[in-house]
This record gives structure tokens, sequence and C-alpha cells, in this order.
């Protein structure tokens, strides 16, 4: 699950890691009023979507507006989100639909001497969470990565004990901290990693964090996403989800057990399971089709389940044909089956259907599906069933 | 010879009372695997198709001998259940739950390291040796024996890949899903040194899929000095990046862990590299003539 920056900086200030001072307003009213009880001398006005480049990114409907604005009165902080409210915002990680702009984060401007990168994520190699920094900041992690892979300083956190105190202060000097702000920024990384364990976080993100010009040393932005299958131990967190910034056929799809993902072509697919769902796709790739969605109706799906999944492609206009690939192990196929007749007549389906199954009761699905008044091109093997869906999609 | 299991691994069913664990306690003991003993909490005393249930690990292995367990029981509580197993004396732990918090899982994986247990998963569909034994959700219909290892991160495509090698008339030895979620317990490397020891088995298919470096790994240790020819199938060649794919573990995070550097890796490897997931069968076929 993904939050909002206001909803992260919230949870920075309860594990006390410096954020600046601000307030999130939903029109532009509220940011005025937000601007005047801060009474600062300068405002940072940013809009709050689920992705970064809000700074570098424009509105679609008028591109001098960016997605961040520096003001210097309450009035200008209302006309800034006044500009950036209602309006949808593209950035490099938004891709070209961008997202709608519903509320903006109104806060004290600060005078920057320093930018770096802090974060926090599993490292999968060594199998531990790691604290992750640079003294290059204002950069992505990713471009950081690619360009400068030498500047990135990993110190690995215990999963129980947290990031002992003297390895945060290793990473303090290394960042080339001085003095006072060792210990200073010693301690926001040790808070940073107490939050991530205690959060069940799948990624902690401070970039930048920053030295004001009074030495002080603070989170200027803040990511948080968690791990979704920890959620049922953080019940607290659970307000925080904004299903507006979600996709609404993914959304629909999560709430049935089923895993989508929407891609770019036209042939839906529904396959039992993860690996066997991305070779679907693959091979229809290989043999110059393109899948319009990703589908893992799940290990043990029922009648109930596919009759969804079916609904799920067919939200998308784009799909041409359907392919319906289940290897049966826990799942059976005589009930995918099933389930595939009693949506397809419910539904009223309206594109050309192949249907492949495998495995456990593979010949009473088979036979179902044969006696039904469906009209279906049976596959037996994947390279059969890709060559048949792509077939069917182009002349349909 | 096999790998992990043979026909005298006794196993027990930790969640044995749940629907999961009943209904594959039922397909398991249908298929000849030794199923020793069960454990809930609080249900110790009852008998499910004739096995004895436990309210522990440790009750369960001082009574039946086991070696070997099985885990059903929901995510929240599965962490915990690995490490009770470890403590038991339970070498290996095979975990077929899915959705297990991956620190739960990075806890529990160094607490059984420390007891000297191994665990095959989470989100495993589990371990089977074709006449000998099986342990976990695979469908036995799937699977012959012969003379191909096979380890994967997914499940249904083991399933897949194991047909394949079955139409050329080859089966498998030992066939291992190692789960799909970000940190595992057995890795494609631990998967591939134990199919070096063992003389039954002529080769490997390998099946992987985006996300993590556990595929690079192997081509690394591959590279070192590993024997056996490998045959080789990456999920996820037309996966978006960022996005995560059905499985925890599936994801292209800040650009690393495609389908197209895991190809690379394992064809510089030496690896054949099936392009389509239709040519595994084919390719394994070419590799033992």
């Amino acid at each position: 699950m993904k939050i909002h920056e206001y909803q992260a900086k919230e949870i920075f200030r309860q594990y006390r890691i410096p954020v600046p001072k601000g307030g999130v307003a939903f029109s532009p009213q509220e940011a005025r009023k937000v601007a005047e009880e801060l009474g600062a001398e300068k405002f940072a006005v940013k809009a709050q979507i689920h992705a970064g480049g809000r700074g570098k990114g424009a509105m679609k409907e008028d591109p001098s507006t960016r997605g961040v604005a520096l003001v210097a009165t309450p009035a200008q902080a209302e006309a800034a989100a006044a500009a950036m409210l209602g309006k949808t915002l593209v950035t490099k990680q938004t891709g070209e639909a961008g997202r709608l702009v519903q509320k903006v984060l109104v806060e004290e401007a600060t005078e920057i001497d320093r930018e770096l990168y802090a974060g926090m994520a599993i490292d999968r190699a060594s199998e531990l969470p790691v604290v992750i920094a640079s003294a290059e900041g204002g950069m992505s992690i990713e471009e950081l990565a690619k360009e400068k892979p030498e500047a990135i300083i990993r110190m690995p956190v215990d999963p129980v004990a947290g990031l002992y105190a003297f390895r945060a202060r290793a990473l303090a000097l290394e960042l080339g901290f001085k003095a006072k702000q060792i210990n200073k920024a010693a301690g926001i990384f040790m808070a940073l990693a107490r939050l991530f364990l205690a959060a069940d976080a799948s990624l902690a993100e401070i970039n930048p964090l920053v030295v004001t010009k009074s030495g002080e040393i603070a989170a200027l932005d803040a990511k948080i996403n968690f791990d979704d299958n920890a959620l049922f131990r953080h019940k607290d967190y659970a307000g925080l989800r904004d299903i507006a910034e979600e996709d609404p056929l993914e959304a629909k799809a999560k709430e049935a057990g089923i895993s989508y993902v929407s891609l770019d072509g036209n042939i839906g697919c529904m396959v039992n399971g993860a690996g066997l769902a991305m070779a679907t796709n693959d091979i229809l790739a290989v043999f110059g089709g393109k899948p319009a969605n990703f589908l893992d109706v799940g290990g043990g799906a029922s009648a109930g389940q596919v009759e969804e999944a079916f609904k799920i492609i067919l939200g998308d206009p784009r799909v041409r044909a359907i392919w319906v690939n289940i290897y049966g192990g826990i799942a059976r196929c005589d009930i995918i089956a099933e389930g595939v007749i009693t949506a397809a007549g419910k539904i009223g389906l309206s594109v050309p259907l192949v249907v492949r199954l495998m495995g456990t009761n593979a010949e009473a699905g088979r036979k179902m599906i044969e006696e039904s008044a469906l009209e279906v091109a049976a596959a037996a093997t994947m390279a059969e069933g890709a060559r048949k869906a792509i077939e069917a999609a182009g002349i349909s | 010879m096999s790998v992990l299991v043979d026909k005298d691994t006794g196993v027990i069913v930790q969640g044995i009372t749940g629907s999961q664990g009943q209904f594959h306690t039922r397909l398991m003991i249908e298929f000849g695997t030794k199923v020793a003993g069960g454990v809930t909490p609080g249900k110790g005393g009852q008998k499910f198709e004739g096995v004895p249930v436990f309210d522990s690990v440790a009750e369960a292995v001082e009574e039946t001998g086991a070696d070997a367990s099985c885990i059903f029981v929901p995510p929240a509580f599965a962490g915990d259940a690995i490490m009770e197993a470890s403590e038991a004396g339970v070498k290996l732990i095979v975990v077929v739950t899915e959705g297990i918090p991956t620190l739960d899982v990075i806890k529990a994986k160094r607490f059984a390291t420390g007891c000297g247990a191994r665990i095959l998963g989470p989100n495993s569909p589990g371990v089977i040796t074709p006449g000998e034994c099986k342990i976990g959700i695979l469908p036995a219909g799937a699977f012959e024996r012969g003379r191909v290892g096979i380890l994967s991160r997914s499940g249904t495509l083991t399933y897949e890949a194991a047909a394949q090698v079955n139409e050329h008339g080859i089966g498998q030895s030992t066939a291992l899903g190692l789960g799909g979620d970000p940190v595992v317990g057995t890795t494609f490397v631990d998967g591939l040194k134990l199919f070096a020891e063992d003389p039954e088995t002529d080769a490997v298919v390998l099946i992987g899929e985006i996300g993590g470096s556990a595929e690079e790994e192997a081509s690394e240790y591959i590279k070192s000095g590993f024997k056996k020819p490998v045959i080789a199938f990456i999920a996820g060649r037309t996966a978006p990046k960022g996005k995560r794919m059905g499985h925890a573990g599936a994801i292209i995070a800040g650009g690393k862990g495609t389908a197209a550097e895991k190809m690379a890796a394992l064809e510089e490897a030496g690896v054949l590299v099936a392009q389509s997931p239709a040519e595994i069968g084919v390719l394994t076929k070419k590799v033992l003539g």
C-alpha cells in the first residue's frame, strides 16, 4: 500500500524525524488558511499524488503549472493550490495518463544548504532490511543507481534489534556529516529503521534529506510503502489508503482475490498461478500477439471467482478475444469449466473464447465445455492456445 | 536417490485440521507420503484420517520421529510455525502458506538456519519425488519418475514444465517449488547444489521469473563449475516495470530484475534458455538426447 507525502510526514513526526511544519488542504481557501496559520516567510505548495517526480512534472491542462510551487504569501499559496487542484499532473512516474490532484500539502519553505538521499528497503540478495543513503540528493534512487552507483552506501539493519547506533554513526560519517550533525543524522537513520520495522514497511524514503542554512537536518519529502501482507496487524494505517489513486479494475480484482494488471494489448487472459499467467502473456508476444492484461485467478479458484475475472477482463473495452489457460493443481478444471459456462451465459460473452484446460479433472472440464452451448476454440498446448487467441483477436 | 525427500521421509502437517490442511493431507496420504502426524494447538489427541493430531510440533516429533513438516497455517501465524518446527528439530520445513509478511520470513529464516533446518518456500507448491514422497500441494498426476530435476519459483508453471518433459518420455528425479515470495528459504543456488550431488539427476530445468537476483546468482554458481546441463525459462518478459505480477516477489523494482537481464546472465553461463514457455520440453529432450 502506498500513502501520500503528508500522511508519511505525519508518521515521521511520531518517530521524531524532523519535517517542515505544514498541513494538507483540499481547496484553495484551505491552502490559504494553512499558510496563514504557519505564518512563515515562504511556503511550498506540493501536489499530493502517489507518484514521484512532482517538482519536474506539469499539469496536462496547463504545462506552466508544476507539481510543486514556492510562494511568498498566503494569497499566493491559495492561487498556487487553485492552479493544481482538479488538474492532472503528469510526471516521469505517472505515465501519459497522469493523476488527478485532489489535495495539496502547504509547508513552511526550507532554506537548503545541502541535499542528500536516505531510504530503507528489503535487500533481497542479503535477505535483510538495509538503509540506503547517498550524499547525492535530489535524484531518484533509480537514476542514482544507474549514473553513480559508487555514490550509494548500504548499511544492514538487524531485523529484530534494528539499526545499531555505531552503524548509524558510521553512515553519517561516510555521508560527510561533522561535529554535532553526526549524532543528529544517526538519530534520523535509527528512527527511520524503527519506523520501517514497526510499520512493516516495504519502502521508506527521504528524498531529499536536507541540511538547512541554520544547520538543522530535516526530511523535505517523505514516502512510505507498506507490505500489503502485514496490513492485518496495522489496522491503524488502514484509513490511510486512497482508493482514488488506484487503477479501478486492479482495485476491483484485489477485492475478489484476483491479481490483475492492465497491459496495452487486446487479448484478455485468464490464468491460474502467477508464473503461468506471466508465461501466457509472454508466449502471446512471442507469436506476435498482445496481451490486454495479466490475470491470476488464484490457486483454489471458485466458479464465482471465474465469473468475477470475466467481468474484469470485459471491463476493458480493448479486449477482442479471451484466452483461458488453466493448469489444474489445487484448482480443478471441472470447477473452472463450470465457472466459464455460467459466467459466459450470464454476462453474454461478446468476444471469441479460447480455452485450454490441463491437469486435475481436465477431461471432465473439457467435456463440459464441449457439451455446452458455448462457442469455444479448444487448445491442447500453450503454442496452440496462443495462435488461436491471436487469430481470434484479429478477425473479431 | 533423490533430493530432500524419499520413501522414508516422515511428515508432520502443521494446520492439519484447517480446510487446506485437510484436503492436501488426504492427497498426500493417497500419494503414499508417510504422514506421521498433524499439529493444531488445542486439538491434541484427535485423529484425522487415522493420523494423530498433537498440540505442538515438539510433541509430534517426539512421538513420531518425523523429520519434515508441511505448513498450511494462516499467514499471521506462519512465521511462528516455522520457528516452532525448527526448534523441535524438523530438518525440512515446506511452507505452502502465501502472504506471510516479509519481515516475518526474514526472522524465521534466520531462526531456522540457526537450528540447522531448511525451509522450502514460503508460497511454495512443495516438493515431489515421483513414486516416493510428495509434501505440499503439487498435483501428483503431472509428474513421472525420471532423471530431470526441476527448480521453480512458480507452481502452475512447474506442472506445465513437468508435463512437457513427460511428453518426451523424460521424467523427474525431484521437483522443488521454491516459492514466489521476495525472500525464500531455499534458492536456486541451494537447489543446484542438491542436484549436483544427486547421481539420479542428469539435467536441471530452472524456472525463474522477474524480480530479485536469484537467477543471476544461479548463473554465477553454474559458471563456477556446475557440471550438469541446465535448461531455463524466465517468466515475465512482457511484464511492466514497478508492477507486482501476482507473486509478492515478481516485481521489477528500480528497473532491476527484468527477464532480459536474467536470460542474458543464464545464457552467458551456458544455460539453454527457452524463448517461449512451449519450448521447455523440446530443449530438455535436445540436451538429454
